[in-house]
Order: structure tokens, then C-alpha cells, then sequence
């Protein structure tokens, strides 16, 4: 299909949306609650454009392209808009940016800066009703003062994770994410994967461990999650060399989603004080481990494990591998089991 | 477990009830309301009917109403009036459904229409002067009878003493009675209760125990010498002639016909307002003694305009829209068709028409096409339809009328635009050849229009009568020449009646407004009766004797409304005698005793309050 966006002829597949064609002609549209494959409920209004031959304006977000559209994404009628809805959501928004873990990743922040918003004139309509914030979660946490309900943690939790754990707590003016994350958060239905606070434009719906640095302070590092088979590509978030966040890459496995584990519980032992730095060998008489080379350890090892081979064969021995290892640490240890051994008797955790 | 439910009680079905009351809350809003208060609960309800998702309205509409409040509470500014226009025309813009555009929309329009209501808050800090919550009923009924207090009159049985009431300020209770439309019932508080009062109903048991002539008239004063001419003798007239007669003027009335009434008497068939009935009101205003009346005289054409200008202190125009308006359809010459008010107005004297055994089409969609059809049927026609280009609920003709003549086997055609009269060889029209319509965007009068179905072809209606109704028209040229300004025939005057550089000339009725009702005619023929008095130098109060008896306390039981009944209509079908049965004594006293007295209670006694 053709179409003109901005004075440019734009060639995009039928069925597109007006956003997704401006981007492939690197036409840039903002958009605040969109969120791509996930949602496209169009609750923000930022993205709208106008169309000739049409008297409202529309968002690019889900409007589909027609033959001949002509589209203008930056006129002064489609600036103004955005800018008022700018103000709006300014109004209701808490402003303590110097204090807030996402400035400076921050899309509201961003689009403020963009569409030179530094002060709203409106006063907030939603201050008054706001409910406190939720906060009891180990992980997640969020501050309803700072939410611009955009309802992407809400989108994506019902229909990325399937868990449909967040919900819209109260209707119209009054409408509030009601993320699962207070006193009773154990007994909800939040598996804690964290993905809401991935999509979250603000700092309304955060990871506590983001507290823990600045968007500037930090570099990634593109990895594959250690946990399952399942390959997820994830970014670990470094700051002074220490690993701090993981945030979930776009995999061909898992496109931007990690799990709790994925999330969570894969980067914290890295720095852990208990962990195990050298081989250890029990002393026989006293109980306690003490350290030992590599050498002394593996002919222990080496001499024992076949020492038990050869007085009851292979199938006495099984080997373990932690999914946490790498898919050829773990190949090599099944192999080592298989065919030193002579045993069958392999697994790996991530099964159970 | 189970997976779907019925709707059981939840909140949804529990709220309709709610919803019922608020939307009658809202259709009584009280005359004389600041509109800038409207606007607010507009957009309170507007806000609260957001579902939450979108910004510019969740987000917007709040704000829109905390401009409007600091509007209302005197803290704005002229700027204030841009803000709002600015954010309206984005919500406008950008709102995902009608709950947020609709009301920006809404809100845009009342800036332009309230503007000098908005500059006034800003500036003054207050409603313009002409704003203040008036009595409902008193307000809107056009003449500002007083109207609770000759139901309380009616209630406690003093029919002569509510008679008298309504003549203060409309000499003519037994027509309102039978025909008046009753835009006093319109905002009604009782409907704030149950519903609004049977006001119509109340009077009509007023006068159906005492005719209005056997109630004496007050006594006129002095004479002053004056004289006045009043051209037509309709309601408009005959209201000015009263009033001024009271005053001690001299009037003369110049009717063309041979009776008094106007349309009341030639347009109204007999069944809705039997013409004895019409004479009563008519006796009691020549009993004020300086009314005379020359019948049969056509001002224009028996005597000239000028003429009658020259000989009398001043004039009252009240001519009417008395002709029919023609429709340019092909073949339209064809005998046996008639333009409706000119077949009404020969039933009016007496002349009706055989139509045994014809079949009758009646083109138009006013009280003149019901009442043209429903006459057709009791001349004998053995089928009648009444054609129309648009649907039902667009036809003017009031509710009550079209159901009345439905009830009595009268076809209605919706839909159909005329396009045709097909007449055989001697020229009788055999067939009405309609186009088929469907109803499209609304005009700019915020009506639907409709216009051509493509896709169907013209329809052959076959009838041996076609009735056309689709307006009237004024006579106006005579009065032209003599000088009289007009807009589309229609007379052009200040809400005062005074015809501008026309030194005693007043024009009222329907000649001034257009084909309209009775009593907008009434309440003209009384305002010019006392500019005209004032213009001839005099300030005359007139004492009808009576005032509003002591109110009762309020009767709160939500009770039901009291209609009024028709005879049956295989019946009444057949002949001309009135259709409407008379209102019990019970019924009346539960009627009468629904009305919440708003001259006394809430605003009632505030000053300005009653409309005079």
C-alpha cells in the first residue's frame, strides 16, 4: 500500500498500523501506552496524527493504513494535543524525578523534555483518591502516584504471562492499577517474573532492586538465561563491575519475557559472599572442609568414583548437572556419566 | 464450576431505577436556571461516566470542570475561556469514544451560546439580570396564567374563582382546555415524584362545571375614548380585544369570517373543540361591553389597511397563517385535490364533504394532516393514509394525536415522499406516486432528513382524495404594502409586539411567529394589549377579582397521572362530537392534589419568581 506521511511517499504492507508504517519509513511517532504485540488499546492518545478527509485526530497506534492515506504526524494541531496530553498526565503524576530510580529512563520524563512540558497549569484531578503505596513484595513494588495508567503492566500480565494477576481496581475517574503486591501478596495470583515492571513507561511500577542505579551508571550485557532449556536472552544491567538487574531481551525464545528465576534468582550469587571460591576436602576427623588444589580434589574424586565402579559397577553412580551450567558443561557431564561411568543415571534440575 | 451467568441482581440492573429518576431530575431542571450551573452538572456527569482508559477524557474532563468551577465561584479570568476552549477542541480531537468527545462538543457549543452568560460570571462575578429560578409551569405557559392557583381553586371546588384566575391573564380557559399543547407541564416538579401534573385535564374539569360564560367578567373601567382596531378574531385578537376592552378602550374587530375564533373555529375540527364550547369563551370576551365586532369584513380587500390605520388610535395585527401552503407536485391540478386547512375550514362552516367509500391520502405530518385525515374518516372515506417524507417520531403533530388516529384505523406511511398525483381521463386523481425515503444525517435544524432510497422504485398509492397538510401560509401583502415588514411573509416585531418606525402598529399570533399554537397566540394578544395601552399613554392594572386560595402542605405519595380518556374509538370514528371523556370528580381531586404549589413552596417566594 501507498501512503504520504509528512510529504514522504511510504510503501507498507496492508494491515499495518499507521505507527508501524511511519517506523519503517524511520518516521518517529511518541507513544506512551503502546506496547508493540502487547498492546494497542490507545489510552494515552500521545501517538495521534492527523488524516486528511478526517475532522478528529487518531492514533497511530491502531489505526490501520488505507491506499492513499495522507498523514501528518508532526503538524501544529497533532504537537498541541500531545503537549495537552502531556500537561494532563503531568498533573497527576508525581514530580520528585531527582529522587526517582527511573529518571532518566523514564518515557514520560522523556517525552516532557521533548515536547518542552516543564510545568504543568492543571492541578490533579486524582491526588486526593490516590491509594497508598504497595509495597510488600520481596521484588515488585508499586507507588500509584507516579502511574499514568497506561494499563500496560495490566495488558501485559493478562495477556503475555497469562496470569491476569493485575487488575483495575476501581472504574472511571477513579481507575487504579491494583497490582498484587501488598500484604497478601502471597496469596494472589503474581508469580513475581517482574515482566510488568519491564513494560511500566515510569517509575510507577518498579523492581525494588532498581533503586540500586541509574539508567547512566550502568552498562548490558547480553546473555543467555542460565536457569531452563528455553534460551531466554537477557541483559545483564552492570554497574562498577557488579551485576545489579537483568532485564529480558528480545530472544527468538522469549522476545523481551523472563520468569522469575530468569529475573530474579540468576545474577545475585555471582557477588555472594558464600559463594564457593576454591575446592574444598572434608577432613575425616575433624568434620570441617578445608581447602584443597584442583589436583588434590579431582584425584580424590577420580580414585574414589572409580573405586566404587569397580566394586559395584557403573550403575552404582549417577551424575547431577546444575541447570544453572551452561548447555555443554552440562552435554559433558551426561557424557562423563555415560561413558566413565558406564551409568545411566543422569538428569538435570531444571526437569524437576 | 460454571463457566456464564444470567445478569442477576447486580448493580446494573439495580441502577436503572437511579438512572430513571436522574434523567427526569435533569429534564426538570427549573426555568430560569444559570446555564453555566447545567454545563457543570453536564460535565460532572460526563466525568463519571468515564470508564477510566483514555487521558483526554479520565483526565480532562476533571479539569474542564475545575475551569468551569473557578468560572462559577468568581476566580477566573477571560483567559479562563480560552484554557477551556483550547483543552475542549483536544479532547475533542483525541477521545477515544463519545463519552469524552460528545461532551467536548457540548461544552464548545456552550461557550458560543452562553457566551454573554460566561463574560458576565467572569466579569461580574454573576448571572446576567434575567437570570433566576421562576415557577415551572407559570413560566413556560407562554401567558403565565397562574396556574397553581386555579388548581387550587379547582381543588376546593371554586370553579368560577379558577376561571377567573386564568382570565387575569387568558380570556380563554374553555380553548386551552380542550386543545392547548400545555408547555406548562413541560418541567413540572411533581415529575421529580412521579410525574407531571394533567394541567389541561385540571382546567377542562374547571370549565366543564361552569361554562366561562356564566362566570361574569370583571367590570371594565371608564372609557377612555380610545380607539382600537383589531384585525382577525382569532385567539390573538380576541385576547387583545379582551384585555383592552377591560381597560376602557373601544375595539373593534375585524373578522373575515362569519364567527369568532380563527383557527379555533375553522381549523380545529369539532370533535377536538365543539364550536358551542368555543362560543363561550367568546360571549364571556364581548361581555367586557366595548368590543364590536365587524364580521364578514377582509381587511385588504373590503377595506383598505391604511384605511382602518387612519381611524382608530391603534392597531393589533392578528391576522393568522390561515391559507395553505401548496406542494409543487407533478399533476398536483388533478381533481379531488385539496389543500387541508381550505377542507377543514368548509367542515368549520358547516360544509362536509362526502367521502363515502373514497380512499384518502393525506400528505404531511402536523396536527393539520392528523386532524384533515381524521376528519376524511368521519366524512365517510372508507380508507384514509397519512403519507409522510420522514419517521413517525419526526412528525410534528403531538403524540397523543398521531396515537388517537392510529386508534382509529388511520394508516400511516412513513417514509414516503410524494413525487406524483396520477388522475384518469376526466382528471380525478386516481393514485398518489410516492418515492420511498430513508432517514439520514441531521440538517441543520437538528432534525433528521431524509432523502431518496435509491435502491427502491416510486410506489403507486392508489386514492380517489389527496389532503395536502404541510404548512400554512400568511396573507401578508396587503400589509406589506401598507408597510409592515416581513421575512418570509412572516411579520417582523420586537418581543413587544410593536412594529419598528410604526407608530401604534402591534402584530401578534401566528401571523408574527409562523403557524404556532394557541396559547403563544394568546400570550401575544395579551402583551400587546398592554403595550398598546401604554403606547396611548395609559398604565392600566387590571383586578380579576381573585387570587391563589392558602396552599396545603405538599402531597409526596408518588401517585400516578390522571389522563384523560377518549370515547371509544369505533365510535367516535363516526362522528364529529367531542372524543375526550370528562375527568371524575376523584380523579380531579387526585390530580389537583399532586400539585406541589411551587408559588409558595421553594422558590416561589422569592422575588421574580412568577413571570408576569
Amino acid at each position: 500500500m501507498r501512503l504520504t506521511i509528512d510529504g514522504r511517499n511510504v510503501e507498507a504492507a496492508e494491515g499495518m498500523s499507521i505507527l508501524a508504517a511511519a517506523r519503517t519509513a524511520g518516521i518517529k511517532i511518541p507513544t506512551l501506552c503502546y506496547l508493540e504485540g502487547v498492546s494497542d488499546i490507545g489510552s494515552c492518545r500521545l501517538c495521534v496524527v492527523e488524516v486528511e478527509g478526517m475532522a478528529q485526530l487518531v492514533p497511530a497506534c491502531n489505526t490501520k493504513i488505507r491506499e492513499d492515506m495522507v498523514v501528518q504526524t508532526r503538524s501544529e494541531r497533532v504537537v498541541e494535543a500531545r503537549r495537552t496530553v502531556l500537561r494532563l498526565l503531568l498533573s497527576n503524576h508525581r514530580v520528585d524525578c531527582f529522587s526517582c530510580e527511573k529518571s532518566g529512563d523514564c518515557q514520560l520524563q522523556q517525552y516532557c523534555m521533548e515536547y518542552e512540558i516543564e510545568m504543568t497549569p492543571y492541578i490533579g484531578s486524582r491526588k486526593e483518591i490516590e491509594p497508598a503505596k504497595k509495597d510488600a513484595h520481596p521484588f515488585l513494588s508499586y507507588d500509584p502516584s507516579k502511574c499514568i495508567r497506561c494499563h500496560r503492566c495490566v495488558e501485559t500480565c493478562a495477556h503475555v504471562t497469562g496470569r491476569k494477576a493485575i487488575h483495575l481496581g476501581k472504574t472511571g475517574m477513579f481507575t487504579v492499577i491494583d497490582a498484587p503486591f501488598g500484604e497478601d501478596w502471597k496469596n494472589t495470583l503474581c508469580e513475581s517474573c517482574g515482566n510488568c515492571a519491564q513494560a511500566c513507561p515510569t517509575g510507577a511500577l518498579t523492581e525494588k532492586r532498581r533503586k540500586n542505579y541509574r539508567s547512566w551508571e550502568v552498562k548490558r550485557v547480553r546473555t543467555t538465561c542460565p536457569h531452563c532449556a528455553t534460551g531466554c536472552q537477557m541483559d545483564l544491567i552492570v554497574k562498577d563491575n557488579h551485576i545489579v538487574d537483568v532485564e529480558g531481551a528480545d530472544g527468538p525464545s522469549n522476545h523481551g519475557l523472563l520468569c522469575v528465576k530468569g529475573r530474579s534468582a540468576s545474577f545475585d550469587f555471582v557477588d555472594s559472599a558464600e559463594r564457593i571460591r576454591h575446592p574444598l576436602i572434608k577432613n575425616q576427623e575433624t568434620g570441617e572442609f578445608e581447602q584443597a588444589t584442583w589436583e588434590e580434589a579431582l584425584d580424590l574424586v577420580a580414585s574414589r568414583f572409580t573405586e566404587i565402579k569397580n566394586t559395584y559397577g557403573g550403575e552404582a553412580l549417577a551424575g547431577f548437572a546444575c541447570s544453572r551450567s551452561t548447555n555443554e558443561d552440562v552435554y559433558m557431564l551426561q557424557k562423563m556419566v555415560r561413558t566413565a561411568f558406564n551409568s545411566n543415571n543422569t538428569d538435570n534440575c531444571a526437569r524437576v | 464450576m460454571s463457566k456464564i451467568y444470567l445478569a442477576g441482581r447486580s448493580s446494573d440492573t439495580k441502577i436503572g431505577k437511579l438512572l430513571k429518576k436522574f434523567s427526569g431530575k435533569v429534564n426538570v431542571y427549573p426555568p430560569g436556571t444559570c446555564p453555566l450551573t447545567v454545563q457543570l452538572s453536564l460535565l460532572q456527569a460526563s466525568k463519571n461516566q468515564t470508564c477510566g482508559k483514555c487521558v483526554p477524557c479520565r483526565d480532562g474532563l476533571p479539569q474542564l470542570e475545575q475551569l468551569l468551577s473557578s468560572i462559577l465561584n468568581g476566580s477566573a479570568t477571560m483567559e479562563t475561556l480560552d484554557e477551556m476552549k483550547n483543552l475542549a477542541i483536544m479532547i475533542r480531537d483525541t477521545a477515544d469514544c463519545a463519552i469524552g468527545y460528545q461532551t467536548a462538543i457540548e461544552l464548545l457549543e456552550g461557550l458560543e451560546t452562553f457566551h454573554i452568560e460566561y463574560v458576565s460570571h467572569i466579569q461580574k462575578h454573576t448571572c446576567p439580570e434575567n437570570i433566576g429560578q421562576k415557577i415551572p409551569c407559570v413560566t413556560l405557559c407562554p401567558a403565565h396564567v397562574d396556574i397553581p392557583g386555579y388548581i387550587a381553586h379547582v381543588n376546593n371546588g371554586d370553579y368560577a374563582d379558577a376561571i377567573n384566575l386564568i382570565r387575569r391573564d387568558n380570556p380563554l380557559p374553555t380553548a386551552c382546555a380542550m386543545i392547548c399543547e400545555h408547555p406548562c407541564e413541560e418541567r413540572c416538579r411533581r415529575n421529580l415524584i412521579d410525574s407531571s401534573l394533567n394541567i389541561r385535564g385540571i382546567k377542562k374539569y374547571a370549565v366543564d362545571q361552569i361554562a366561562a360564560d356564566k362566570v361574569a367578567v370583571p367590570r371594565a373601567n371608564v372609557s377612555t375614548g380610545k380607539k382600537i382596531a383589531v384585525i382577525g378574531g382569532g385567539p390573538s385578537g380576541m385576547t387583545a380585544a379582551y384585555f383592552l376592552s377591560l381597560m376602557g378602550h373601544k375595539v373593534t374587530v375585524y373578522e373575515a369570517k362569519e364567527r369568532l375564533g380563527g383557527m379555533l373555529m375553522y381549523g380545529i375540527p369539532n370533535y377536538r373543540f365543539p364550536k358551542d364550547r368555543l362560543d363561550e369563551d367568546m360571549r364571556a370576551i364581548l361581555s367586557t361591553g366595548n368590543i364590536e365586532v365587524k364580521y364578514n369584513v377582509n381587511v385588504g380587500v373590503d377595506i383598505s389597511v391604511e384605511e382602518v390605520y387612519h381611524s382608530y388610535d391603534a392597531m393589533y395585527v392578528a391576522i393568522g397563517a390561515q391559507v395553505g401552503k401548496k406542494l409543487r407536485l407533478e399533476g398536483v391540478d388533478a381533481k379531488n385535490v385539496f389543500s387541508a386547512v381550505e377542507v377543514l375550514d368548509q367542515i368549520g362552516h358547516g360544509n362536509r364533504p362526502d367521502y363515502t367509500g373514497k380512499v384518502v391520502s393525506v400528505i404531511g405530518g402536523g396536527n393539520v394532516a392528523m386532524d384533515a385525515a381524521r376528519s376524511a374518516l368521519r366524512c365517510g372515506a372508507a380508507e384514509v393514509r397519512i403519507v409522510y417524507r420522514r419517521r413517525q417520531e419526526d412528525m410534528t403533530a403531538l403524540d397523543t394525536e398521531i396515537e388517537s388516529a392510529v386508534m382509529e384505523g388511520i394508516e400511516l406511511m412513513l417514509l414516503q415522499a410524494p413525487k406524483s398525483i396520477e388522475s384518469d381521463e376526466e382528471g380525478k386523481c386516481t393514485a398518489l406516486w410516492v418515492q420511498p425515503q430513508m432517514i439520514g444525517p441531521y440538517d441543520r435544524a437538528g432534525r433528521p432528513a431524509p432523502m431518496d432510497a435509491v435502491s427502491k422504485a416510486p410506489e403507486r398509492i392508489p386514492c380517489d382524495v389527496v389532503l395536502i397538510a404541510v404548512g400554512q401560509d400568511i396573507v401578508s401583502a396587503p400589509f406589506e404594502e401598507f408597510g409592515m415588514p416581513a421575512e418570509r411573509k412572516v411579520f417582523q416585531a420586537g418581543l413587544d409586539t410593536a412594529v419598528e418606525n410604526m407608530p401604534g402598529v402591534f402584530v401578534g399570533g401566528d401571523c408574527a411567529t409562523g403557524p404556532s399554537t394557541a396559547i403563544r397566540a394568546i400570550a401575544a394578544g395579551k402583551v400587546a394589549a398592554h403595550n398598546i395601552d401604554e403606547y396611548l399613554g395609559y398604565h392600566h392594572t387590571l383586578d380579576c377579582g381573585v387570587t391563589a386560595p392558602e396552599a396545603k402542605p405538599n402531597n409526596r405519595v408518588p401517585t400516578g397521572r390522571v389522563n384523560i380518556g377518549e370515547r371509544p374509538a369505533y365510535i367516535r370514528k363516526h362522528d364529529f362530537e367531542h372524543v375526550e371523556c370528562p375527568m371524575s370528580h376523584e380523579e380531579m381531586l387526585q390530580e389537583a392534589g399532586r400539585c406541589l404549589r411551587c408559588d409558595v413552596y421553594g422558590c416561589g417566594k422569592l422575588e421574580g419568581a412568577v413571570e408576569k
